[in-house]
């Protein structure tokens, strides 16, 4: 994977260079060696900051939206996706766009790291082929990547970007991937007592601090429903009606939209399974209207469009 | 608002009528829960009717918010589709209800709380026999404990 940083940076290089792109927006090594950081270059000569590894994970996406300028941006298969959905829904431009294709093989669980090994902080972490090796005040730990995926990473329908100007490498084949997501099939599994029962616990740790939907791409409403106040849909509190409303109703404004990108997880600082809702809907929207959003330019979301024949079974 | 289950002790449950927020289109449901008043049939007297343009004007957020605020059940009702005064509203409805729907079920509630349905401006014994169908759904899952918000709500 570390040959894409290369090519990465000479892309980077010779689009700012030439002028074609005003910005680029790709990854640097930040504070943290399991997450990189979000970089936006304006000058060829910061190329070479740019990197591309497993730490890789957040959505660039985001930083694509309410930009005027001509943008460069480096996009996996999700952060394409998510680039398809923000053009449908006028958010960016597809023409001011550049897409810098990666084909991807999975980003690293930083949560679950974190987990594994509690009480060490990774004070550096060497990204060699396909494996990791991180760097803790105590001694090193060699790792798999592959055994450390994210988890939609782990079953990524949709590796290659749907859409490029360039591509950086060959495409790579995509991992086994289940009819239904894991998460949403552990829930068929379980009875509605069950599945209440697991939504409440899994939801209860939550500080509403909004990282999720803030890390989200497709969250770009200038006003969210929990800040209006005529009326108030969601309380400000912690309690767990309003913590759950949040959850239930930020999850819905992501059917048909959600590239499951997984950023959302990625961003809690409590480790909650945000993506329990989403991919839920993922798996809804594919088996009953059989969508799934953000692979093609010319199709409107699954909610801006309809058919008479949809779905009417539960209507009295 | 009084919170779910409030004076309701599990030794009165018989006394307990359920509470059901009804959202009704203006053009149709709510032209045939007029029909069935003229008509005088028999109406239950459980419902809270809310009137709005069109099934397509129906946010989750607002279902949401009559749990919250104590419904034991939700009814949304609407023009038949290809019926919609705004031509398209219900359809694009259709697909959101779909949706919540889903999610509704998948959290684990019970989809006894929450019923849809198109019924035309003509067809008021259709309208008193869903809001029969609705009542006994509602009243078969029993009192909403889990939407409902039981601190003090501060507005």
């Amino acid at each position: 994977m570390t040959d894409y940083t290369d090519r990465l940076r000479a892309a980077a290089r010779r689009l700012l260079g030439e002028g074609r792109v005003d910005c680029f927006i790709g990854y640097r090594r930040g504070s943290l060696p399991l997450a990189a950081q979000p970089a936006i270059l304006t000058r060829a000569e910061q190329a070479d900051s740019l990197i591309w590894d497993p730490s890789c994970g957040m959505n660039l996406a985001h930083y694509a939206v309410g930009r005027a300028d001509r943008i460069g941006i480096v996009a996996t298969g999700c952060v394409s996706r998510s680039l398809v959905a923000l053009a449908l829904e006028n958010q960016v431009a597809r023409e001011r766009l550049y897409i810098v294709g990666v084909p991807c093989t999975g980003m690293l669980d930083a949560g679950a790291l974190r987990r594994r090994f509690p009480g060490r902080e990774a004070a550096a972490a060497a990204y060699e082929g396909p494996r990791v090796t991180i760097a803790f005040a105590d001694g090193n730990e060699e790792l798999a990547v592959a055994e450390n995926l994210a988890r939609p990473c782990r079953t990524c329908a949709h590796p290659n970007p749907v859409v490029a100007d360039e591509m950086l490498g060959e495409p790579v084949a995509s991992p086994a991937v289940p009819a239904v997501p894991e998460e949403a099939a552990a829930a068929e599994a379980r009875s509605a007592a069950e599945r209440w029962a697991y939504f409440c616990e899994a939801f209860a740790h939550c500080i509403r601090c909004y990282a999720c939907r803030n890390a989200c791409p497709l969250c770009y409403c200038p006003t969210c429903f929990v800040d209006e106040s005529r009326p108030q849909w969601v309380g400000k509190s912690s309690d767990p009606t309003d913590t759950r409303t949040f959850h239930f109703l930020r999850a819905l404004h992501l059917a048909g939209r959600c590239t499951d990108c997984g950023a959302c997880e990625r961003a809690c600082p409590l480790d909650i399974p945000v993506r329990h809702l989403t991919s839920r809907l993922n798996a809804e929207a594919k088996a009953i209207y059989g969508f799934e959003a953000g692979l093609d330019l010319e199709e409107r979301p699954l909610l801006d469009r309809y058919r008479p024949e949809d779905l009417n079974d539960f209507f009295k | 608002m009084a919170g779910p289950g409030e004076g309701r002790g599990e030794g009165r449950m018989s006394e307990w009528e359920p509470r059901i927020v009804t959202i009704l289109c203006n053009w149709c449901t709510y032209g045939a829960a007029d029909l069935a008043g003229v008509n005088r049939l028999q109406g239950p007297t459980n419902f809270k009717v809310i009137r709005v343009p069109c099934s397509g004007r129906v946010s989750p957020k607002m279902i949401l918010a009559a749990f919250r605020s104590g419904a034991d059940g939700v009814w949304v009702s609407g023009c038949h589709p290809g019926d919609c005064h705004y031509i398209s509203g219900n359809f694009y409805a259709r697909r959101r209800f779909t949706m919540m729907r889903a999610l509704f079920r998948h959290i684990g509630l019970d989809d006894d709380r929450l019923h849809f349905s198109w019924i035309s401006a003509a067809e008021g014994p259709k309208f008193a026999a869903t809001a029969r169908e609705v009542i006994a759904a509602v009243r078969r899952a029993g009192p909403a404990r889990e939407w409902g918000k039981t601190r003090a709500q501060v507005v």
